[in-house]
């Protein structure tokens, strides 16, 4: 997983609350069976004027002018500024893998569908929770400049704006050395395997109909 | 010292170990797989050479992108194809239990495992589907995860968790008749929100609930994500139990007698405390119908759409606005105004025995209305397809115009061919009405099975109560 410590760039405003996963990555690109690839279709709906399906050239599209993800001045874009529930309904890992594959270093939000938020921690993609005032003056920030650009610092857990105002934001301890490191949690978790073990040997005595 | 609720019970009974900063590892009995969210995860496996920590935790099934139609012919679109092969190959490869198609157990996931008994009350239950959050209706934790995670539990039988806070939602009294599980279901969802669930396992309960089937229970729980909860969950009874013995994965002999005893504490003890706590007079709640593109924007059936000049909130009146355009609505409407072009009544909500009898007892003798361009019945696995069968319904449907499908997830999310095209207004009993859901441009009505047929033989939303 790849390390997040600092990361500045230029932010995108997308201002619609209870953003789901279908909007996010639509069904039909879950069809995929790998990881990477899903950049050119994030937000499909929303972003082209036709339909999308699996194994076009998406270059050739048209983008809907009307998508902000498509206006000049935001591409490269890196830190995603959205409304509050962001990325509920599926599970679908898929939506964190577009983001990722497009660009996308941190989301910031008044709050986020939990699944979603859990999911972004494995791929180096940090779901930041800002207060929804905070949020709206972000919004406004980031509309009225162009070039608008946020400093997330994880390791001191604030978001720095270029006038210099710096918001804290607070995340699990775990989470963070986690992500500080790139850490694969599956290695971590395997560190504890006797404990796995202990607990087996126990469950198979009081509860047998388990294994 | 207070009292557990049921959440508290089943989460201390799998705590492997504790860190400090509350972060857990939790023990997971059962890992539920489809080819949509597993590829990436065994694939994970491969390239650090990890073994699945314990084989018969699991067991895996194709769902999603299963053809409902022509299944002699296989699947034809070759990315579906290369996806269920995939894990067929990652089955045998590994050997795990998978139902095939073709199989008659072969089904939606969070239909099969209560089926066939793998879901049992009193265990951790996940799988990469946010609708696994289903299986709490035994008593069980369960709930979705990602592929990140699907390989963190495939390689240590473990997931990392914190401790989630405890919601009550307890429906009072008794439900009218013609009122469903998804009625119920719904009103919650109208009434809590969205994301009114985030960062809480939801315990249902009251009478309404208790009086619930098996199958009323699961759709209840299957929607409790749609509220924003990762888990719902109901106290174990009778009702549970009955339904759980002798199925093929249910304990047997001596076991079941433990396993029964056991299962007798799983429900929450009268004094426990929960962090928020809901009641719903079930006498109130009528059949309920979506107009927009999120399950909480939902009505009565006698109710109107909206108006967003009513809403002082600008960003819940902006939402109204897009919603109502994307649906195609007017505000002020009547929902029994509002004509479809297509019934699905499928999908992990919906789709077993009862919700199937349901529609029946509507569509029996009469047509499904000429304005409507496809009616379709996805049985929720082959063995409720059998059931079904053997009861007479699929005569029923076919000859009131409805299509009688093979069982899959379907036109819930098409993944396969079934689908709305722009525009289409669809009653369908799925779970999600979010814009595309059904396919690109299509419009999305969540109602109950019986509502769903209600609205295939008059053509528009209608009270299946005075129909």
């Amino acid at each position: 997983m790849e390390k997040f410590t600092v990361h500045t760039g230029l932010v995108i405003p997308l201002d619609r609350s209870n953003v789901d996963t279908d909007a996010i990555i639509p069904k039909q690109y879950l069809k995929s069976i790998q990881r990477t690839g899903f950049g050119p279709t994030l937000f499909d709906d929303w972003r082209y004027l036709e339909p999308g399906e699996p194994g076009m050239d998406h270059s050739k599209r048209t983008p809907n002018p009307d998508f902000v993800l498509n206006a000049p001045r935001y591409a490269g874009a890196s830190v995603l500024l959205a409304r509050e529930n962001f990325g509920c309904g599926s599970s679908r890992e898929h939506a964190v893998w577009a983001l990722t594959d497009y660009g996308i270093r941190a989301v910031i939000a008044p709050s986020y569908a939990d699944i979603f938020f859990n999911n972004s921690f494995k791929n180096g993609l940090l779901p930041l929770t800002l207060p929804a005032e905070v949020i709206d003056q972000l919004f406004v920030e980031a509309q009225a400049t162009e070039g608008y650009q946020l400093t997330v610092n994880l390791e001191a857990q604030q978001v720095v704006t270029p006038s210099g105002a710096a918001f804290a934001f607070s995340i699990d301890e775990f989470r963070k050395y986690c992500l500080l490191n790139g850490l694969d949690d599956i290695g971590l978790t395997l560190q504890h395997a006797d404990d796995i073990r202990a607990y087996e040997a126990k469950r198979k005595q009081t509860a047998p109909w388990l294994f | 010292m207070a009292g557990k609720t049921l959440y508290d019970k089943v989460w201390d009974a799998h705590v492997v170990r504790q860190e400090a900063d509350g972060t857990a590892l939790l023990y997971i009995d059962r890992h539920l797989v489809h080819e949509v969210t597993s590829p990436q995860a065994f694939e994970g496996l491969r390239l650090a050479k990890r073994q699945p920590w314990r084989i018969n935790s699991m067991v895996a099934v194709p769902d999603h992108n299963v053809p409902t139609i022509g299944l002699e012919h296989g699947i034809t679109d070759p990315v579906a194809r290369l996806q269920v092969e995939t894990l067929d190959a990652n089955c045998r490869t590994f050997g795990i239990t998978e139902f095939n198609i073709g199989d008659i157990r072969q089904g939606i996931v969070h239909v099969i495992g209560p089926e066939q008994g793998a879901t049992l009350p009193g265990m951790t239950v996940v799988c990469g589907d946010s609708h696994t959050s289903t299986h709490g209706a035994f008593g069980a934790l369960a709930h979705g995860i990602g592929t990140s995670e699907v390989e963190h539990v495939m390689a240590t039988q473990c997931l990392i968790q914190k401790k989630m806070k405890n919601m009550l939602i307890s429906v009072d009294g008794k439900v009218g008749a013609g009122v469903t599980a998804k009625d119920i279901v719904l009103t919650i969802i109208g009434e809590i929100g969205t994301a009114g669930g985030t960062g809480y396992a939801i315990e249902f309960g009251g009478e309404a609930i208790r009086e619930l089937s098996m199958e009323g229970r699961m759709t209840v729980c299957n929607m409790a994500i749609e509220g924003g909860a990762r888990a719902g969950m109901i106290a174990v009874d009778d009702t549970t139990i009955n339904y759980v013995k002798g199925r093929p994965y249910a304990p047997k002999a001596e076991d079941w007698e433990a396993a029964v005893a056991a299962w007798q504490d799983l429900h929450s003890d009268a004094d426990a405390v929960f962090d928020r706590v809901i009641h719903l007079d079930a006498a109130s709640i009528q059949p309920q119908v979506t107009w927009g593109t999120s399950p909480e924007m939902v009505l009565p059936v006698d109710g109107k759409t909206p108006d967003p000049a009513n809403e002082t909130d600008p960003v819940k009146a902006s939402g109204i606005r897009a919603a109502l355009k994307y649906m195609g609505l007017e505000a002020n409407m009547p929902i029994t105004d509002v004509q479809i072009d297509k019934v699905f009544i499928g999908s992990c909500t919906n789709s077993r025995i009862e919700d199937l009898r349901a529609a029946a007892e509507v569509a029996k003798g009469r047509k499904v209305a000429a304005n409507v361009k496809l009616a379709m019945v996805v049985p929720g696995s082959g063995l409720v397809k059998q059931q079904a069968e053997s009861e007479g319904l699929d005569k029923i449907f076919i000859e009131a115009g409805f299509e009688w499908r093979a069982p899959g997830c379907s036109m819930c999310l098409a993944m396969n061919a079934d689908r709305l095209e722009p525009g289409e207004r669809c009653a369908s009993t799925s779970n999600r009405n979010f814009e595309g859901r059904q396919g690109q441009g299509g419009r999305t009505h969540l109602v109950s099975p019986a509502m769903a047929a209600a609205a295939a033989v008059t053509g528009h939303f209608a009270d299946v109560r005075t129909l």
